[in-house]
């Protein structure tokens, strides 16, 4: 087969790398999506241990 | 071996693939026989080596799994395996463009290289299905890591049964009788490739630091409101250290 002309090929060309950009892309927002869900799990838990009774200092020794 | 921090391995990732990108849209030249849509090589194989070397390595964390039951190989192999999958929908889906720009169709069936890929991308698939529908943890590693060694030594087996296939369909750009690619167009693809190992290696190190995190919150959890509490955590590998694992 022929060698497509340039202004056929760049269609293509553009469609393939913005593909690859689209996934990685996707995979990051995923991934950020998740690491969200854990930094507002830790603000639970450290408010959660701000919360909790200290221990008084007949407890401790 | 010491690795570089993630955030430096991001930026060196950027600016290398960027390098490569730019190498080959400035730099190489166009392919005599097919013209600007050879571009897209640059892109299609480095993809296609990185997800099948990942099966590999995947392979090599679960033979570590297996004779040490450390978890954190467990999760090395499984994040190998899942960004393998991921790039090897990026592998399918660039080449499918590219055999449509150059031979008019998405997919050809009576291509080797393509079906033989198709074939390892849908054997990896299985995967999922096949950890999570184990409860016992334990096991279900176990059975994920003889799967992964069992699948990882298919990958080389069918890369050498395509080499050998006589087909003339599929573009042979390396060491081809013709001569093979000019020294820029090496150049470029080895820029492009370096790009893309570094790119899965750290997205792998980016998931597994995930993982841990997320690993290490729910031991939290589970310590400050007791044990009772179900909680959210990995799904995998819930021993994984608080350190953020490397690859390797």
């Amino acid at each position: 087969m022929p060698a497509l002309p340039l202004d056929e090929a760049g269609k293509y060309v553009a469609a393939a790398y913005i593909v690859f950009l689209a996934l990685v892309l996707a995979y990051v927002a995923i991934m950020a999506a998740k690491l969200q869900r854990i930094e507002r799990e830790l603000g639970e838990l450290a408010e959660l241990a701000e919360d909790r009774p200290r221990p008084s200092r007949e407890e401790l020794v | 071996m010491r690795f570089p921090s993630l955030r430096a391995q991001a930026a060196i990732t950027v600016a290398v693939l960027a390098a490569g990108f730019a190498l080959v849209f400035f730099y190489a030249p166009n392919d005599a026989d097919q013209g600007f849509i050879q571009k897209i090589f640059y892109l299609h194989v480095p993809l296609a080596i990185c997800a099948l070397a990942g099966f590999v390595v995947a392979a090599i964390h679960a033979i570590r799994h297996l004779r040490s039951l450390d978890p954190v190989h467990d999760a090395r192999a499984y994040v190998s395996i899942h960004l393998s999958v991921i790039f090897g929908v990026a592998v399918l889906l660039t080449g499918s463009i590219w055999a449509r720009a150059s031979w008019g169709k998405w997919w050809v069936w009576d291509e080797p290289t393509l079906v033989s890929f198709l074939i390892v991308f849908l054997l990896y698939a299985t995967y999922y299905p096949l950890r999570y529908a184990i409860e016992d943890r334990d096991r279900q590693a176990r059975y994920a890591s003889v799967f992964a060694i069992t699948a990882g030594a298919f990958v080389p087996l069918n890369f050498m049964a395509v080499r050998a296939a006589q087909s003339l369909v599929h573009p042979r750009v390396f060491a081809t009788a013709e001569g093979g690619m000019p020294l820029r167009m090496w150049i470029a693809f080895a820029v492009c490739l370096a790009g893309m190992a570094l790119l899965w290696t750290s997205l792998v190190r980016f998931e597994l630091a995930a993982k841990s995190a997320s690993a290490s919150l729910s031991r939290l959890r589970r310590s400050l409101e007791g044990e009772t509490y179900v909680t959210s955590g990995s799904r995998i590998a819930p021993g994984v250290p608080s350190r953020a694992p490397s690859p390797g």
